[in-house]
């Protein structure tokens, strides 16, 4: 095989070629099961197929090919109308996509197609073509007619061939012939129309083939000397170009594992940034200042450039579920089809393969134990096919994927007698559990509904191994059931691993991090206060935190750096972490709350991955280690997810926390001359910082550069008239709003306090655009603030621009 | 084949040791590092080597010898076993030393306790006795080592 060293490397192509193809081909057989009359549909899954198949014939790859080339007959009597998809064809041709695939991972192991003969698929691949009297589609003569016309450029070239490449119509063309064809009609075509070759070169080859030469046309070619390997390996590229049209010239492959190298080193680099960062608090030199501003900006820049390199849509793995909805239907006997919405949703590599399995056990749930069978769907008044819902949406940094079927729903009931059946849980404990909290239940180890053991779940591979994953990974999954009408699973997940934002707090002399992600507020209690303390009962230590009792964990006690009594401490102000684990809310009491800060998480060695209370590790500013600590460990440790006791309390009072409408959460903050606004804080995106330094001006308003974009500011006190008592240089208060993709930065003079009201409003008052109104929050007049109307007043044209977006949206949606 | 019978040699109380020089990363001396609560007490801490966090283990508790004495700081050898990288914390340093092969036997029998888990085998120098430390077993700290429990 002379001249063909650099076969790997072609060979290589392929391979990633063709897996995305037979991705897709998945997808699109069962699409056009759907709706046979799809003839575009139809077209491209035979292009498909006929370029594996010419390309694995110029790679020699015979048995590949030869499959291929069962398939692509069967295919052509489809699109020629000769044929109708129905169900055993579609399951055939999945088939063979399957021992295509398993084909092609021999060949990325070993090199070799293996040795399975996949005989019986092929005949039946056969049988299959053989026109069954079913009805003839009237399309057939103009897609005949095209059928024809592509063939006859096919022709063209290899006019001198002896024998007339396969013919869509003509009946079981041997396999030898189609070989021939194949390979002729692609690499051939663009040899001789290269002028490599002459057409008298390619007739020899095509001879010495058809006097049994089993080797393939490009080998031949080589070694009669009339091309080289350089030649192939341009035919193959042009093919590709071909096929790819003009995405092939703006895109390129690359390598996972550069980019993962990539990402460490912007690891090390943001950590080099924050240790410079620290100089500047001690340095004046104001060049360095500027220079430093620069590096921070292009350094987060840059990983947010890098991160996105690694982002994937999340219909990467989606493509696959049609597919596996489809079998597990047909196993079961069901009627399922599935809905997408949001494929186009992006998320880092390493969490679209770490969700791939836990979603994938989902949809099988779904399928086998949510959706009833089509008579039990009749009887209950539902249409007899079942539907799963995938959604996937990007909410406040983390990504929101939701699985819904609109089967069964969850049976509390029947989950009780299990759960006392396996020893789950107590007769009391049951008793004392709502609907909500049951169905949960599933999610408990040892836990499985199915009545038999089915073949497709039920297999021991719990609920519980899907929510650990999912929170290995800092995620978090929900689930909500109505009997009836169906069961939605939702998961939340962050958007990436590598890099988050931490708070960092110290302990007895050690600085930790806290993912913000569990973070909900910060509390400070000075000492003396009126009713800001801290109480016990029985020993334990409570806070009040707007009338509901939040239990409280010394982090330095948890971590076995302080002995375990010692009442709350009396002199000292304490600074309380309030944090969200699971549903369990609690509060991590601190020595003291540092700063906010991108970290790069480094996992712990082996020798420490059993403590679970920390999650990791990362490289400070300065240059010292930090733990990172693991919010659920900290908490299950502490008890404060125990089911019977704090634990179902605490969650309770999350819930209704957040179910309760009247109450609201506000943002109390000022923007001067005394004055008090409040705006909702579910309308608060984030609170900033921002150094005077670090805003710009664009288009005569003032901008901010955020996570990679530019933030437009609002001055509230320039919107309502106020002059603040702010001091030039101090950094700024900013309220980050976010709608439709877009931020916008309200400009405050101080965040004052987040409280929870349930408000009388005062409309009689409006003094002007931007309010809603007035009321009294914590004794206090307290305005409150109309956002949308604030930013329309002071940035007319935003939200026109938003909307548009927000409209493209939906449009590539629908 | 030599580069086995080359050890990088260093002491701990009064143990000669030596291990490998092709498991060997580098030496450094003392670095600032982290304490890990409830970490098994054999890991002293976490360190920064140039942007990598490793994992301190301080031979003389893994060893069950007595603490180091006041004021003298430790030295880090940083070592690569087959699942990552461990920094083993030693008091002196010594030099690379090659051996003759010929010259190893097998820990006495009489050997008792934790060092001899984590010895392979011995060489007899001239002048002293070199015990070649299993590295992988040494770094092989697990929760039965935990504090208190």
């Amino acid at each position: 095989m002379e001249g063909f060293d650099d076969n790997a490397e072609i060979v290589k192509e392929f391979l990633v070629e063709s897996y995305e193809n037979l991705d897709q081909l998945d997808q699109h057989l069962i699409t056009l099961e759907q709706n046979p009359e799809d003839q575009n549909m139809l077209a491209s899954i035979f292009r498909t197929i006929h370029t594996i198949k010419g390309t694995c014939g110029f790679l020699g790859f015979s048995k590949l090919e030869r499959l291929a080339h069962v398939g692509e007959n069967l295919l052509s009597k489809l699109r020629d109308g000769e044929l109708q998809l129905d169900g055993d064809r579609a399951s055939a041709l999945l088939r063979m996509i399957d021992a295509i695939r398993s084909i092609l991972g021999r060949i990325e192991n070993d090199g070799s197609e293996g040795d399975e003969e996949y005989r019986e698929l092929v005949d039946l691949l056969e049988t299959l073509q053989a026109p069954a009297p079913r009805r003839r589609s009237t399309r057939k003569s103009s897609s005949k007619k095209r059928a024809t016309s592509t063939r006859a450029r096919g022709r063209k070239q290899a006019k001198s061939e002896t024998s007339p490449p396969a013919q869509p119509t003509a009946k079981g063309s041997d396999s030898n012939d189609g070989q021939a064809s194949g390979t002729v009609e692609n690499a051939g075509e663009l040899l001789l129309r290269s002028g490599t070759i002459k057409p008298e070169d390619l007739d020899l080859a095509i001879q010495k083939q058809a006097a049994g030469d089993p080797r393939h046309i490009g080998e031949i070619l080589v070694e009669m000397g009339k091309i080289t390997g350089e030649d192939v390996k341009r035919v193959l590229l042009q093919q590709a170009a071909q096929r790819g049209g003009s995405l092939a010239e703006s895109t390129i492959r690359v390598d996972v594992n550069h980019l993962d190298e990539l990402m460490n080193l912007v690891g090390e680099l943001v950590l080099a940034r924050n240790q410079i960062l620290q100089f500047t608090s001690r340095l004046t030199d104001s060049a360095f200042l500027a220079t430093t501003q620069r590096l921070n900006l292009i350094t987060t820049e840059l990983q947010g450039g890098v991160m996105k390199t690694r982002m994937q849509p999340i219909g990467t793995i989606w493509n696959k579920f049609p597919r596996v909805i489809r079998d597990l239907g047909r196993h079961c006997s069901k009627e399922v089809k599935i809905r997408m919405e949001g494929k186009e949703t992006e998320l880092d590599k390493t969490i679209i393969e770490a969700i791939r399995d836990p979603l994938t056990h989902l949809i099988r749930n779904s399928v086998d134990h949510g959706i009833e069978c089509p008579q039990a769907r009749v009887a209950a008044g539902k249409p007899a096919e079942g539907t799963v819902t995938l959604r996937a949406y990007h909410e406040g940094g983390q990504v929101n994927i939701e699985i819904s079927d609109d089967g069964a729903g969850i049976d509390g009931e029947r989950l009780k007698g299990k759960a006392l059946e396996k020893g789950i849980c107590t007769a009391e404990q049951l008793a004392a559990m709502n609907e909500r909290e049951l169905q949960n239940l599933i999610f408990m180890a040892g836990f499985s509904t199915a009545e038999q053991v089915t073949n497709v779940s039920g297999r021991g591979v719990g609920m519980d191994v899907v929510k650990t994953n999912i929170e290995k990974i800092g995620g978090s999954i929900d689930l909500i059931s109505a009997r009836g009408v169906g069961t939605t699973f939702k998961i939340k997940i962050p958007l990436t691993l590598a890099i988050i934002p931490a708070l960092i707090v110290t302990t007895a002399g050690d600085r930790y991090a806290i993912p913000q992600l569990s973070l909900l507020e910060l509390v400070r209690l000075e000492p003396g206060q009126e009713g800001q303390r801290i109480e016990t009962i029985d020993g334990v230590p409570v806070y009040r935190l707007r009338e509901r009792l939040l239990p409280l964990v010394y982090l330095d006690r948890e971590l076995g750096l302080a002995a375990e009594p010692a009442g709350p401490s009396g002199d000292g102000p304490t600074n309380i972490v309030v944090l969200q684990a699971e549903q369990a809310v609690f509060g991590l009491v601190v020595d003291e709350i540092n700063d906010t800060e991108e970290i790069v998480v480094k996992p712990l060695s082996k020798q420490l991955k059993e403590i679970d209370r920390f999650a990791g590790a990362t490289i400070m500013g300065d240059g010292t280690v930090a733990l990172i600590l693991d919010v659920a460990g900290l908490a299950s440790h502490a008890g404060v997810l125990r089911g019977e006791s704090g634990g179902a309390v605490a969650s309770e009072d999350s819930e209704t926390d957040s179910r309760d409408e009247e109450r609201q959460t506000l943002l109390i903050f000022s923007i001067g001359e005394g004055r008090r606004m409040a705006m909702p804080l579910s309308l608060v995106a984030r609170l900033e910082e921002v150094e005077a330094a670090a805003i710009e001006a664009a288009g005569g308003r003032e901008v901010i550069q955020y996570r990679g974009e530019i933030m437009p500011l609002v001055r509230l006190d320039q919107v309502f008239g106020v002059s603040d008592g702010r001091q030039e240089g101090r950094p700024e208060h900013v309220v980050v709003y976010s709608r439709c993709g877009r931020a916008v930065g309200l400009v405050v003079e101080q965040i004052l306090d987040i409280v929870e009201e349930s408000l009388e409003i005062e409309t009689e008052q409006i003094t002007g655009v931007g309010l809603l109104g007035s009321a009294v929050v914590q004794g206090k007049i307290t305005d409150l603030l109309d956002v949308d109307g604030a930013i329309q007043h002071a940035l007319p044209g935003f939200f026109e621009e938003s909307e548009s977006r927000r409209q493209e949206a939906v449009g590539e949606r629908s | 084949m030599n580069e086995s019978q080359r050890y990088c040699t260093f002491e701990v109380e009064d143990l000669f040791l030596g291990v490998e020089v092709s498991t060997v990363q580098e030496v450094i001396r003392h670095q600032q590092m982290t304490r890990i609560p409830l970490a098994p007490r054999a890991v002293e801490g976490l360190i920064n080597l140039r942007g990598k966090i490793v994992t301190a283990v301080d031979l003389r508790t893994r060893m069950q010898l007595g603490p180091r004495p006041e004021g003298s700081l430790p030295m880090n050898v940083v070592v690569h076993n087959g699942e990552g990288t461990v920094s083993l914390l030693v008091d002196r340093i010594g030099d690379v030393i090659e051996v003759e092969p010929a010259t190893v036997d097998a820990p006495p029998p009489t050997l008792q306790g934790r060092a001899r888990e984590l010895i392979r085998g011995v060489y007899k120098l001239d002048d002293r006795l070199l015990l070649i430390l299993d590295v992988g077993k040494a770094a092989a700290v697990g929760c039965a080592d935990a504090v208190a429990s």
